[in-house]
């Protein structure tokens, strides 16, 4: 089965417009970090404008699925696909990290209804999904867990712990989603601490993996259609994504995972968004 | 003289006293949360039996989470756990949690306000033979900067199966504190039991001792050891040492114009430290404080280590009769 030519367009726009959010939300802050952002835009739009259930006019209802960003510091994005969701006004999101603003810096629970953790410290995520997948499971509830970490993160090992704890319990209503861009802030991922082969240690915890390049919006909504068709055993996607997607100079370039920008290169950057933006509206009409 | 509210046992220091461990009232009282309450769960990192959780797991396997030799993750994924409704009870040895998992606690239970209990079994230097890797006596100054978390110290095995039921019943994170060895049990059921209310088990005017753990007991017969020398020494038992009972403290203190702090934990930022702070601010008072003197334990038997590092009964009347010149 396929997503209908028509929506994938609609999710196109939509993933377009939360960039654009991105890089506006990180200009007016003065720092934030758009590299990861940038290319998980088309993961978060899947998510949120497909997959979850989820109430945004309601963000406590019980039977929501639950949505972990394990590396909250890309929470730019998340909080731009909440926002465009109806989780909160768009306007609000030219607050980010600003004194008194609900969008902080990293994401944090008590103060933005609709996030499920606070998260920023890497390596926790997982193991708090897994503890929300084991609860649901004891209540024999049907929402899902999507817990969202980057890949660097996967150095931690609290990370594995939790991948163990998945395993052993039979985790089928957790989806694990790598940010596979192989960045971190100190350079490439295998230079600073080699996680290859990634996909042999999670199938080792006896997880389930699929992958996907995470910046096609079809192939992202088929791995997450699969992993509801997998049971008994957790399920990891290792989403490769480019980290900066849709700004080409920020484009696989580390120093993008977070760096403020310099005069003119947001308004370059929303140049070229916007530009693609027109593209994609008349190949839709 | 001990108060009668105190409702402490008749023979209060009669040799023949039962002893018992904290850690096992600890482990009537979660059975008995999880009778009240069926989003009681206990999760355990390979310790079930030494944390007294193996009566929790006969009662409620299907509440009974066995996760392996994994601090870290007690504490993480039991914030999910929380955030999901249930009420997790995670037990290890207070070395390795809180000790290993601190930062999960900061950032996955308190900056998450979630629901978690923390229970730090074979606490203080009292583990004895194990030595110093197994003594937590750091673990009240770990925890006490971080907003959110409560923190409990009991006295002896009844009143920590008090703790327990008591901690079930708050919405956030709590810390309990046990230690693994018998300790007298002088506490009854009618002892005064609340979170972040001070019990004074003895009156007097001369000096105050505040005190918590096992070792009020020390406290309360260094006192009455000092009463043949006229000294008139009021006890409190400080259970809770986050929040504090400051108007209990400040009131003794200014009744009587010297406190001893008595705690088996570092000297530095544990009860000690918290009733310092606090009289510094509104009532600066002449203080003593008894506990770990900046040292690792060692292995030997609790009785052994708990004098060589001065916090057995003359050490608690030296500290006392030393704070006295200080008035």
């Amino acid at each position: 089965m396929h997503l209908h030519e028509k929506k994938i367009k609609e999710l196109e726009l939509v993933a377009n417009r939360l960039r654009q959010h991105v890089i506006a939300m990180v200009e007016a802050a003065g720092s934030g970090h758009q590299g990861g952002s940038l290319g998980m835009a088309d993961i978060f739009t899947v998510l949120y404008f497909h997959e979850l259930h989820h109430q945004p006019k309601n963000p406590n209802w019980p039977e929501r699925d639950r949505v972990i960003l394990s590396n909250g510091h890309i929470c730019p994005i998340q909080y731009a696909a909440m926002a465009e969701a109806g989780y909160f006004p768009v306007k609000e999101l030219l607050t980010l990290r600003k004194f008194h603003s609900r969008l902080q810096g990293h994401p944090e629970r008590s103060k933005l209804p609709g996030l499920e953790v606070s998260s920023g410290p890497l390596g926790a995520g997982l193991a708090q999904g897994a503890g929300m997948a084991y609860a649901a499971k004891m209540d024999q509830k049907t929402w899902r867990t999507y817990c969202l970490t980057s890949d660097a993160q996967q150095a931690c090992g609290l990370n594995w712990e939790a991948a163990m704890f998945a395993g052993k319990n039979r985790l089928d209503n957790l989806v694990c989603i790598i940010d596979r861009n192989n960045i971190q802030i100190s350079g490439d991922t295998e230079d600073v601490m080699p996680l290859e082969p990634l996909r042999e240690k999670y199938e080792a915890f006896n997880w389930h993996v699929l992958e996907c390049n995470g910046n096609d919006i079809s192939e992202v909504w088929e791995a997450l259609e699969e992993a509801k068709t997998i049971h008994q055993i957790p399920v990891c996607i290792i989403a490769h994504t480019i980290p900066g997607r849709g700004v080409s100079y920020m484009e696989n370039d580390y120093r993008w995972h977070s760096q403020p920008f310099k005069p003119g290169e947001a308004e370059d950057a929303l140049h070229e968004l916007k530009t693609l933006e027109r593209r994609l509206k008349a190949e839709h009409t | 003289m001990i108060r009668k509210d105190a409702k402490l046992v008749k023979n209060l220091f009669a040799p023949d006293l039962p002893a018992v461990p904290t850690r096992d009232g600890y482990g009537r009282g979660v059975v008995l949360a999880g009778k009240k309450d069926p989003n009681v769960v206990v999760v355990c990192a390979d310790l079930t039996d030494s944390t007294r959780n193996t009566d929790f797991k006969k009662h409620f396997p299907e509440r009974f989470i066995e996760i392996g030799v994994q601090e870290q993750l007690l504490a993480a994924m039991s914030a999910g756990l929380a955030l999901a409704g249930k009420i997790p009870f995670i037990a290890s040895y207070a070395t390795f949690c809180p000790g290993r998992a601190w930062e999960q606690i900061r950032s996955n239970l308190c900056l998450n306000n979630a629901n978690v209990k923390v229970m730090g079994c074979h606490a203080g230097v009292s583990v004895g033979p194990d030595g110093a890797s197994h003594q937590a006596t750091e673990d009240i100054a770990s925890l006490r900067p971080i907003p959110n978390i409560i923190i409990v110290v009991p006295c002896d095995a009844l009143e920590s199966e008090k703790a327990t039921l008591a901690v079930a019943k708050i919405a956030g994170p709590c810390y309990v504190r046990f230690a693994r060895e018998k300790t007298p049990a002088f506490t009854t059921s009618g002892t005064p039991f609340k979170i972040g209310q001070a019990s004074i088990f003895r009156d007097g005017r001369d000096v105050c001792i505040v005190a918590c753990g096992p070792l009020v007991y020390n406290a309360l017969q260094a006192a009455e050891e000092l009463s043949r020398e006229k000294i008139d020494v009021m006890v409190i038992n400080s259970h809770t040492i986050k929040p504090l009972d400051e108007k209990t403290i400040l009131a003794a203190a200014k009744k009587c114009g010297a406190i001893v702090t008595v705690e088996e934990h570092q000297i530095t930022g544990g009860l000690g430290g918290a009733v310092a702070e606090y009289l510094a601010k509104v009532c600066p008072t002449p203080m003593e404080f008894i506990g770990v003197p900046n040292r690792f334990g060692e292995s030997g038997e609790p009785n052994e280590l708990i004098a060589a590092l001065g916090m057995d009964v003359k050490s608690i009347k030296q500290a006392i009769k030393k704070v006295l010149k200080k008035k």
